[in-house]
């Protein structure tokens, strides 16, 4: 009975804030943000000072932005800048999600990326009364800057926001200046991981295969939608120049060149075997200019790429200006 | 039996069932070898394979890669096929003698869930220490810990199912089902616990693959494997003896605890070095042994053998099935062994349901 009032209280409330007229509520003490998320949903957000962030790239642009105090829990995915998740708690891994869990520490948003799971407890959170805002996720220059701006505006904060997207779409521009000095395309292959068999490969439609769009290199894999295991020989066939591998290095990667189905390819030949930080590379927030011009300088060695400007953001000290 | 009702034609058409078994292994192999995503003149192929046991013949010119591709790609995965088919129908036909039901397979006793759950265990816990180990162990870590995990789970089963020396089969039926289901609760755990990357390495593994075939992984795992085909055959008059009953079996002469002991820790060693080397692959301990039955008679001696050859050349069909239909990705070889193999084995059932009550 109290749930129905309550429910029905917020309800006129969602209609008041809809349909009053916008100057009446900016007079209001809290001026809502009202805004379309990416599962189509209408959301007004009134208070930004607790934020649930889930997804890495959200939490780096949210540090970005300089509002990492109002960060009340993070994701496992947040891996950068390290402090998040050693500052703040950690509500799991973002497709592993649990309502209570997420809810549990009182926040006044939820902010989390598109594809965030399992449905049933988005679900849930959806239908809770803490504004719960899906972030439409982009693998390009445009879809970065968008959602740089989106959480900018979740969070009131648009000003700042213009601002980080324009930086982050100055240095897209500068990655693009230097695709274009790109003559030959060179084709690289993306190994998720060796798994217990034949290689965990990232074909089209991967963030692994945005990030090369990105970086100016071919997909050698563009024939397998997804990360899915490729046969040994078809990887000898396609001939990558190089392999890039999630990773930080170690003998563990170098033993993948030894592998018959790696040992002839042009890349095994030559030793180029990129092991990338898979937060870096694919987490499409505002370092990924940088993470992709790494990957296009560890593959166009010759071209001399010069570095992008370093930004507050790039750093792992990561507080913003 | 009727071993005297009909000697020579039964004998015969079970002979010449062996040598088909043969032939299709040798056809699996050689179609293994000439077959993939990669395309290879047959004749190309050959001269390869000749010239790399030291034949020289005027051939034509071939290329680096071509035999790399052979050579180095396709005949440790068709050696590893044939090897991985062998031992888990061998295996299979062991476990159903023992157990005196045609639908044992090495799973019973602890084989599969023990190497899953340890294969699951280092994805999870131990590969990411691993990374920073020397390469080989980082190669060899899991087929290992699958192999240990296999041995241990069998031992443990054939403690708690062994009592005053006698080992109830019964018993250890029961105590494989507990024993699986703990062990699917263990790895639910860790696969709670796994990342994205993890989960899908373990989730295909588990399904299969001949992918991970090397030279060194041949190695390590054919000297379990030709523990258990050499075994097999010395143990044929003791399965023969126990399809009429474990007294029957003892009254004839055979030390039945002993053949027990004997099947139990060959199976154990030869089919958990397969799934340790390719994964968890199903169907084939069950279908190939049930088949051949159907073919060549119970008749252990000529049966697994046969077994043996047959559940190589099948493994070997799948996998060709499983790296060519999507090329260039790869299929999960469990997938294709189980779609082959499932609508088959409801074919048979069928069948001598209505031989049995028809």
């Amino acid at each position: 009975m109290a749930n129905t009032i309550y429910n029905s209280l917020k309800l006129v409330f969602l209609l008041c804030v809809t349909i009053l007229p916008h100057e009446y509520i900016r007079a209001a003490e809290v001026a809502p943000v009202e805004m379309v998320d990416s599962a189509g949903r209408h959301i007004a957000v009134k208070d930004t000072s607790r934020v649930v962030a889930i997804g890495g790239s959200i939490t780096e642009i949210l540090y970005a932005l300089g509002l990492e105090d109002r960060i009340v829990a993070v994701d496992t995915t947040s891996v950068f800048p390290p402090q998040a998740l050693k500052d703040k708690p950690d509500v799991g891994y973002m497709r592993a999600l649990s309502a209570e869990g997420v809810l549990a520490l009182g926040p006044s948003l939820v902010l989390a990326m598109e594809g965030s799971g399992p449905p049933t407890t988005i679900n849930v959170l959806q239908q809770a009364s803490v504004p719960f805002v899906s972030v439409p996720e982009g693998h390009d220059a445009a879809g970065v800057v968008a959602k740089i701006r989106f959480v900018a505006h979740a969070m009131g904060v648009d000003e700042k926001g213009d601002a980080l997207a324009r930086a982050v779409a100055e240095d897209f521009a500068a990655l693009a200046a230097m695709r274009e000095r790109i003559e030959q395309p060179r084709g690289a292959l993306f190994v998720m991981s060796m798994g217990g068999g034949s290689p965990m490969v990232g074909g089209q439609g991967t963030g692994a295969d945005a990030a090369f769009k990105l970086a100016g290199v071919t997909n050698v894999m563009s024939a397998i939608t997804g990360y899915k295991p490729a046969v040994g020989e078809a990887v000898l066939a396609v001939e990558p120049y190089a392999i890039v591998k999630m990773g930080r290095g170690g003998s563990a990667d170098d033993a993948i060149l030894q592998l018959p189905a790696f040992a002839m390819t042009p890349a095994a030949r030559d030793k180029r075997l990129i092991p990338i930080d898979g937060a870096y590379l694919l987490g499409f927030g505002p370092r990924t200019p940088q993470a992709a011009r790494d990957l296009a300088a560890a593959i166009y060695p010759e071209l001399d790429l010069p570095k992008l400007p370093e930004r507050p953001w790039t750093k792992a000290q990561g507080a913003a200006p | 039996m009727e071993a005297g009702a009909g000697p020579t034609a039964r004998e015969r058409r079970a002979r010449l069932g062996l040598l088909a078994c043969a032939a299709l292994a040798f056809a699996a192999a050689l179609a293994s070898l000439a077959i993939g995503p990669v395309t290879i003149p047959v004749e190309h192929v050959l001269t390869i394979l000749w010239r790399a046991v030291g034949g020289s013949v005027a051939g034509p010119e071939i290329g680096l890669r071509e035999s790399v591709v052979v050579l180095d790609i396709r005949l440790p995965r068709t050696l590893l096929g044939l090897m991985v088919g062998a031992a888990t129908a061998t295996a299979g036909a062991m476990m159903q003698g023992i157990f005196r039901n045609p639908l044992a397979d090495p799973g019973l006793i602890g084989v599969s869930s023990g190497a899953a759950l340890a294969a699951v265990l280092w994805i999870v816990l131990a590969a990411p220490l691993a990374a920073a180990l020397p390469a080989a162990i980082g190669e060899f870590g899991l087929p290992a810990s699958a192999f240990a995990g296999a041995l241990m789970v069998t031992m443990v089963l054939h403690v708690v199912a062994t009592r005053d020396g006698r080992t109830s089969v019964a018993t250890l039926l029961f105590a494989g089902i507990a024993f699986g289901a703990m062990a699917g609760a263990g790895t639910g755990i860790l696969v709670f616990m796994a990342s994205d990357q993890q989960l899908r390495d373990l989730t295909f593994w588990t399904m299969g693959s001949l992918g991970g075939a090397t030279w060194a992984k041949i190695a390590a795992a054919a000297p379990f494997v030709l523990v258990l085909l050499a075994l097999a055959p010395l143990l044929a008059r003791a399965f023969d003896a126990l399809a009429l009953g474990e007294a029957a079996a003892f009254h004839v002469g055979i030390d039945v605890e002993r053949a027990k002991r004997l099947a139990i820790a060959g199976v154990a060693a030869g089919a958990g070095a397969a799934v340790a080397a390719a994964g968890v692959i199903g169907f084939v301990g069950l279908v190939v042994p049930h088949l051949l039955r159907l073919l060549i008679g119970p008749g252990h001696r000529l049966l697994l053998p046969a077994s043996a050859l047959a559940g190589g050349a099948l493994l070997l069909g799948a996998d060709l099935v499983a790296r060519t239909i999507a090329a260039p990705a790869e299929l999960p070889l469990g997938i294709v062994t189980a779609a082959i193999g499932a609508p088959f084995f409801l074919w048979l059932l069928l069948r001598r349901r209505a031989e049995l009550f028809g």
